[in-house]
């Protein structure tokens, strides 16, 4: 009997450790599943943001890297270490980097702005549209991301020339005879950058409306309001977390956009990305293209810190 | 759908709220629903009167939803017409509709507060801001939600959430009240004692009411009269009582409560007593409706019109043997089986506390059943 109950005693005891042990080996686990993004951002996001810091506080001098050093050992064991704030006075200075910087941000809000003034009745009409049409539609704004982005851009230059396809229908129609200047110019760069960047607003916009209940709608009519006033004080305010995270998504890039402006607007139109390049690959002075870059980077932080802002209040009303 | 009385008494039976017939506030004329090629609504017809509390009543897929949703705008009859006030609502959008709806995930705006959710009907009046705060206070105080206010509804637990709701739709002052599945989503404590909240500010209020349930108790509690669904139609239209002691067929006898249905073969006809022969033995019924001798039809009787009992007596009508029973505390269920093997439903009133084991009717126990002829309920169908 007593031997029985021993052998009882023993199966639970082997049960809690070995769930015990389940518990650690889960733990572990967690810990290893955590660290694996950690790693990553450490190693391939923030070392070369410091590297890049680095390099913003240092001099152009002509030697391969083309910067000085910023810690180094003198005679006699004494470190010194050099902080050089030449790059950010210079930039702050001289009024083309302002200038680009503005126009850089001025660009990419109106892009923003009219990608979500398109995006938000495709979005909408999608969640609208019956399950299959819905599949479809999806696939089909996700489908330009199977083309180099390059070559996309490379069309739109093809499009927009002077002897282009649009210059071409325009004359063939009878609107014009002479071609109107549409590549190299700021509205070239519009298009580029709202064509770019379109999925990213209608992606976020979709799932945040793709959950919306589509009951307030109806309980909105039931109590009087007509459609459009619907939309206005049911819809969009409940529609702001996609708008938002949408507008981020298109504003964000848009703003160090190197690529179109440089294809579509020629040198006709200044943005910083483009400024980033020149002073990096053809002047070669990587401590204020580090610095250019720097400033970049604060001036996007700001607007990510107010979504965080917004994001963390709306968690707290849940 | 034929309507047909199957009671002399129900007339004694009509509930005794007053309620004004002359001229209905609602007409349903011949309106069907399809969904391609489902039917969800049937060519229903139904009058409803100022100050009911009407039930449509039904399972799931029943198209008493459907139906509702009609009344609200939300859905288009595929034919015929709704008349609310004598005026026509074909043509008439659900904002401009003269009917307020109480959804049954009460769709409160998680963006506005209690006070704003309420106010938004108001807003859409034009109405003037002091008259709108003094008519949503008015209306927090029915629903006794005033320090509630400032809340989101997301703040709120699910009972303030459907008072909220309630208020919402109430505060408009609508001819009709929609009500679709009002008290499904609370637990059954606070279900019950809402239902008779409900009736409370049904009846202060004065505004009519729809109200969709799936849930039979639900709608004998609350309504002065109910229209019982099933695949699109009206099966039966009446107050609780009628529904539930003059079922006119097998499907309402079996869904409101339950009853114990048997085949009966018409024995006899005259001026409307009616002779059922059935297993348990002969049933004279009235009926007002034509019946000939010979047709088949069901005769159904209730559980708890069953008494039940060891001892004989003159009024035994049958005897058998208990084969299970369902012990419920305050009442038991029996499933008596007789000599033919068949098994009836029996439900008795534990009145007193069995004294011993002894007291208890127990399994295989020898039972005299016996029931009032009258009792009965003469099923067409």
């Amino acid at each position: 009997m007593s031997s029985v109950k021993k052998e009882k005693n023993l199966g639970t005891d082997l049960r809690y450790y070995i769930s015990l042990s389940a518990d650690k080996l889960q733990s572990k686990w967690k810990t290893i599943v955590i660290f694996i993004p950690f790693a990553w951002l450490l190693l391939f996001f923030l070392t070369p943001f410091f590297i890049v810091a680095k390099i913003s506080l240092a001099e152009l001098v002509i030697t391969s890297p083309p910067f000085s050093k910023m810690i180094e050992w003198v005679d006699g064991g004494v470190i010194t270490i050099r902080l050089v704030f030449d790059n950010f006075i210079y930039i702050f200075d001289d009024p083309l980097y302002a200038r680009t910087y503005l126009n850089s941000v001025k660009i990419a809000l109106i892009s923003t702005f009219l990608a979500l003034l398109i995006g938000y009745p495709i979005a909408y009409a999608i969640v609208r549209s019956k399950p299959v049409t819905k599949q479809l539609l999806l696939f089909a704004i996700i489908l330009p991301f199977w083309t180099s982005f390059l070559l996309r851009v490379y069309a739109w230059m093809g499009l927009l020339a002077d002897q282009g396809t649009i210059n071409n229908i325009l004359i063939y129609l009878g609107v014009t005879d002479t071609p109107i200047r549409l590549l190299y110019t700021e509205f070239a760069v519009y298009i580029g950058i709202v064509y770019t960047y379109l999925p990213f607003m209608i992606l976020p916009l979709y799932a945040n409306m793709e959950k919306l209940d589509g009951s307030l709608n109806e309980a909105a009519a039931d109590l009087g309001s007509g459609p459009i006033n619907t939309f206005f004080k049911i819809t969009l305010p409940l529609s702001m977390p996609g708008i938002i995270a949408g507008s981020l998504l298109v504003f964000i890039p848009a703003t160090g956009e190197y690529v179109i402006p440089d294809l579509l607007g020629g040198g006709n139109v200044q943005m910083i990305g483009r400024q980033l390049y020149n002073e990096f690959a053809r002047n070669i002075d990587w401590p204020v293209a580090s610095a250019v870059a720097i400033v970049l980077l604060l001036l996007l932080v700001l607007p990510m810190a107010v979504y965080q802002h917004y994001q963390a209040k709306a968690a707290e009303v849940k | 759908m034929v309507n047909v009385k199957t009671s002399s008494g129900s007339d004694a039976l009509t509930d005794t709220k007053e309620i004004s017939k002359d001229k209905p506030l609602l007409e349903i004329r011949g309106v069907s629903k399809k969904f391609g090629d489902f039917t969800a609504v049937n060519n229903v017809d139904l009058d409803i009167y100022q100050g009911e509390l009407f039930c449509l009543l039904g399972g799931s897929g029943c198209g008493k939803t459907t139906l509702l949703r009609m009344l609200a705008g939300f859905e288009k009859p595929s034919s015929g017409q709704i008349l609310i006030d004598g005026q026509d609502m074909s043509e008439v959008p659900p904002y401009k509709r003269p009917t307020n709806m109480m959804f049954q995930n009460y769709a409160l705006f998680p963006h506005m507060t209690v006070e704003k959710n309420i106010a938004f009907g108001l807003e859409q009046d034009g109405l003037a801001k002091t008259e709108i705060l003094d008519k949503v206070d008015s209306i927090l105080k029915l629903v006794e939600l005033q320090e509630y206010k400032k809340r989101r509804p997301q703040q709120l637990s699910g009972g303030q959430r459907q008072r909220v709701a309630l208020a919402r739709a109430l505060v408009k002052e609508p001819k009709l009240l929609l009500l679709d599945e009002p008290l499904a989503a609370l637990d059954k404590k606070l279900r019950e004692q809402t239902q008779f909240e409900l009736m409370n500010i049904q009846e202060k209020v004065g505004v009519t009411f729809v109200v969709v349930t799936h849930d039979q108790e639900e709608a004998m509690t609350l309504s002065t009269r109910i229209a019982v669904m099933d695949k699109g139609r009206f099966i039966q239209t009446g107050t609780p009582t009628e529904i539930y002691e003059y079922p006119n067929d097998r499907f309402v006898a079996d869904f409101i409560g339950s009853a114990n249905i048997l085949d009966g073969k018409v024995v006899s006809n005259i001026d409307g007593m009616v002779e059922v022969s059935t297993y348990l033995g002969k049933f004279s019924l009235t009926s007002n409706s034509n019946i000939s001798k010979g047709s088949n039809l069901y005769v159904g009787l209730r559980p708890e019109k069953i008494s039940i009992s060891r001892t004989s007596s003159k009024s035994t009508n049958i005897t058998g043997y208990i084969d299970d029973i369902g012990y419920f505390g305050n009442t038991s269920r029996y499933k008596v089986r007789l000599d033919n093997d068949q098994i009836i439903d029996v439900t008795a009133q534990n009145q007193k506390r069995p004294k011993d084991e002894k007291d208890r009717l127990t399994y295989e126990d020898k039972v005299q059943l016996s029931w009032d002829n009258s009792s009965a309920m003469l099923l067409l169908k």
